[in-house]
């Protein structure tokens, strides 16, 4: 994994000096198959090694800015916020009986599914990482106390098994999992396209911007949500990805997709 | 999505009662004509994208009045020394050879919509099915008091860049130690909103690197605030301490006048001299769209913003600097952006291509000193009121040196991907 954090490292810098091989790319999403390798690839690079070191002790006491919403522990209940019982391989915005907004409903149907990564970044920047997100809490800025809070959650969400209303629906999904089985329009993504070649050359050519064409369908997509997610942070694509829905995704994925770099 | 009626003129499409209404020369190639006017980054887009999409099933003419194009982006890191003049010259060869454009090199003088021919200033004439009028600006000299063509040859505006981007230069070089430079900026709308201060920047960066420390720059701004003025002053106050000074009207009172023979900016608060006075005037859409009745009061072209028809004729779009385009910045981003949406419909009008909704979107990066670049962009969506924005960015203040460069770094990716998707290759 060590080269792939690198890779996906920073705000990308890395990967706009000197985009990686195609190969690396694919070897990448091979790996480890699933939503935790996604997730895990994405964030490492700036959000390190998970919740190590993350000490349950002091997280409970950090956990009481969370009390007033969320409820935990065997026969926790829906309140302000979601129960947050059986969290980790729970696909965001899932349970039964609570109002989630629909930004994190459709996350969850995108597949996104909470684990010690995707906690991490959500708690850093709650209206960042959930663009409309309904949990009006400011986030965590100091990494160590997420990292204990984390470990907090970790700690009771094993004592309790999730209820059965709790059981990970998408938990198996991948980020972008629907836009990676549609049939993508390749005449629409031509149309699509050209918004993106004004900075990604179509020949393939990378000078200061990565080449994008030529890329299996999944990786192309999973970039993509990464984006629009935010878990790969850069302003630019965030912003081009934003109102992207899956049809587009896909799309797009189909028409770079058949390009060969000249 | 709402389209907007795009039926009708395809009279044109091949059939033999359709043919008897077309105009003798179009019947002569039998293929409907798309005509662009301007060969900037609107019209060469626009130009390249109906050649391309629409191979032999359509005629597409390129007029231009000048043989080769300089782009003013960029222009302002040719006047700090990061560019060669030539690195942002381009030529039209590519798209007659490689995508089949006619380029006429020539300037458009007049448009007749009723005959739907443009007319050359030797007096030939260009038939259309559709045009695109892409002429970028033209500035209002006199508003500015004691300005005018003749005197930007003492006080450069290159705001249209070229010769006067290259006067501009050698003025720029000329500067002694302690000699001041003066810039009367632009009120809005104007292209390319952080031009003037990115400018000013590049001003500072040569003065700084020469080590001209006893000159200073001022800048006369009719307006109270300008685009990324956070970032700009804090990058000043970082990099050129002391050099830089910005009067809004609410300190200097107003612009009076200016005199090229003593190199005078006066204000209701003081006279400024310059060694160096950069005078950017008001701007209206080129000659063109006025004389062809595609303005408005504003002087610029009102659009359909889903299609980036003109509002006074079906006909014909406008595209870029030239057009009121809503939220969406006069900027280069911009023009290719609209041009997209235009040359779609445009297919879709004359050859049943597929249309598919208008997007547009723009990004802007500003360097201000060597490798700390900032940059500020938006999607954009059409609605019946305006293009609208529906989401946007902008670098932030304190950002640290690292991302500072990657952004600079991305500007010069964007450079080679916007200049490839106009020129083609
Ligand atoms: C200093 C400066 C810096 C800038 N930096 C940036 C930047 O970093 N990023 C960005 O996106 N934008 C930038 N811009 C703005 C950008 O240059 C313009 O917005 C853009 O060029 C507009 O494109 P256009 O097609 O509307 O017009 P133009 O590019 O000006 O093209 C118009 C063309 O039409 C031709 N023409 C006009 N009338 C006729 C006629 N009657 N017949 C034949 N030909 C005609 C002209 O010769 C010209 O080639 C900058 C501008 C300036 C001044
Ligand atoms: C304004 C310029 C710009 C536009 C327009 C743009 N991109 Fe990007 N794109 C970038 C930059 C810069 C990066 C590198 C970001 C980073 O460092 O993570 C990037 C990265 C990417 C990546 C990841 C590349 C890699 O090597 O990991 C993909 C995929 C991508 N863009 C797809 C697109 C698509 C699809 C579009 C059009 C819908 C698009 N981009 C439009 C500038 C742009
Ligand atoms: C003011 C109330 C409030 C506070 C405080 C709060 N949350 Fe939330 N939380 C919510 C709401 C409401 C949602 C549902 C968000 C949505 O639908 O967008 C939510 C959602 C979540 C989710 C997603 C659950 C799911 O089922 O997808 C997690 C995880 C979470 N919160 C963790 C925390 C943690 C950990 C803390 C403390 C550090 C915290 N929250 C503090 C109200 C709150």
């Amino acid at each position: 994994m060590g080269e792939v954090h690198r890779g996906k490292g920073g705000p990308g810098r890395d990967a706009c000096r000197t985009p990686r091989a195609r190969g690396d790319r694919s070897r990448a999403s091979a790996n480890g198959a699933g939503l935790a390798a996604a997730f895990l690839m994405a964030i490492a690079g700036t959000h390190g090694a998970a919740a190590e070191g993350g000490d349950p002790g002091k997280g409970e006491k950090l956990y009481r800015s969370c009390k007033s919403c969320h409820e935990i522990g065997a026969n926790a209940r829906n309140g302000v916020g979601p129960h947050l019982d059986g969290l980790f391989g729970r696909a965001a915005g899932s349970l039964e009986g609570f109002k989630y907004s629909s930004a994190m409903k459709e996350l969850g149907r995108n597949g996104l599914v909470w684990n010690e990564f995707t906690l991490d970044v959500y708690l850093e920047k709650p209206r960042e990482f959930v663009p409309g997100t309904r949990m009006s809490f400011r986030g965590m800025r100091d990494r160590d106390d997420r990292l204990h809070v984390i470990a907090y959650l970790k700690a009771l969400s094993v004592n309790a098994p999730a209820g059965p209303e709790a059981a990970p629906v998408l938990a198996r999904a991948e980020m972008g999992a629907v836009a990676m089985q549609l049939d993508g329009d390749a005449a629409y993504g031509e149309y699509l396209s050209s918004e993106c070649v004004t900075c990604h050359q179509m020949s393939g050519r990378a000078d200061g911007i990565p080449s994008i064409v030529g890329w299996p369908k999944d990786s192309f997509i999973r970039a993509l949500f990464e984006y629009k997610t935010n878990i790969r942070s850069h302003q630019v694509m965030q912003n081009m990805t934003v109102n992207l829905g899956n049809e587009e995704i896909a799309a797009l994925a189909a028409y770079f997709g058949a390009l060969d770099p000249q | 999505m709402p389209q907007l009626t795009r039926r009708g003129f395809s009279v044109l499409a091949g059939a033999s009662a359709a043919t008897l209404a077309m105009p003798y020369y179009a019947r002569a190639q039998g293929k409907p004509k798309a005509v662009v006017i301007g060969g900037g980054a609107g019209g060469g887009t626009a130009a390249r994208y109906m050649a391309k999409d629409a191979g032999d099933e359509m005629d597409v003419t390129l007029i231009e009045a000048n043989a080769m194009y300089t782009t003013c982006f960029f222009s302002n890191l040719y006047l700090g020394g990061f560019r060669t003049f030539e690195s942002i010259t381009h030529g039209y060869d590519t798209l007659a050879s490689n995508y089949g454009i006619t380029v006429v090199n020539a300037m458009a003088d007049m448009v007749d919509r009723d005959a739907k021919t443009v007319a050359l200033a030797d007096g030939s004439k260009v038939p259309y099915d559709r045009l695109i009028v892409a002429p970028g600006i033209d500035l209002i000299y006199d508003s500015v008091p004691g300005y005018s063509e003749a005197a930007a040859e003492i006080m450069p505006h290159s705001w249209k860049a070229g010769p006067q981007t290259q006067l501009l230069k050698a003025k720029l070089d000329a500067i002694e130690n302690g000699q001041q430079i003066v810039m009367v900026a632009p009120p809005n709308p104007y292209r390319c909103p952080p031009g003037p201060y990115e400018r000013v920047s590049m001003f500072a960066h040569m003065l700084k690197s020469k080590g001209l420390n006893d000159s200073k720059i001022v800048i006369i701004d009719p307006k109270p605030k300008f685009s990324k003025q956070a970032l700009f002053q804090e990058g000043w106050d970082k990099h050129y301490p002391g050099m830089i000074e910005w009067y809004g009207p609410d300190v200097h009172g107003g612009i009076v006048g200016v005199d090229p023979s003593t190199g005078e900016v006066e204000t209701d608060l003081d006279i400024f001299t310059g060694d160096l006075v950069n005078v950017i005037p008001a701007q209206k859409a080129g000659m063109i769209a006025a004389k062809a009745g595609l303005t408005n009061d504003s002087g610029f072209c009102p659009i359909d913003p889903y299609s980036m028809r003109s509002k006074m004729d079906e006909n014909i779009f406008v595209l870029g600097d030239a057009c009121i385009a809503g939220d969406m910045p006069k900027s280069g981003f911009s023009a290719n952006s609209q041009a997209k949406v235009a040359a779609m419909t445009i297919r879709g009008d004359l050859i049943d291509a597929r249309v598919f909704p208008a997007k547009y979107s723009n990004t802007c990066w500003s360097l201000i000193e060597t490798n700390d670049g900032v940059k500020v962009g938006a999607q954009y969506a059409p609605s019946d009121e305006k293009i609208a924005s529906t989401s946007k960015f902008i670098s932030q203040t304190g950002e640290d040196a690292a991302v500072r460069q990657a952004t600079y770094e991305e500007s010069i990716g964007w450079y080679e991907g916007i200049t490839t998707d106009i020129f083609g290759a």
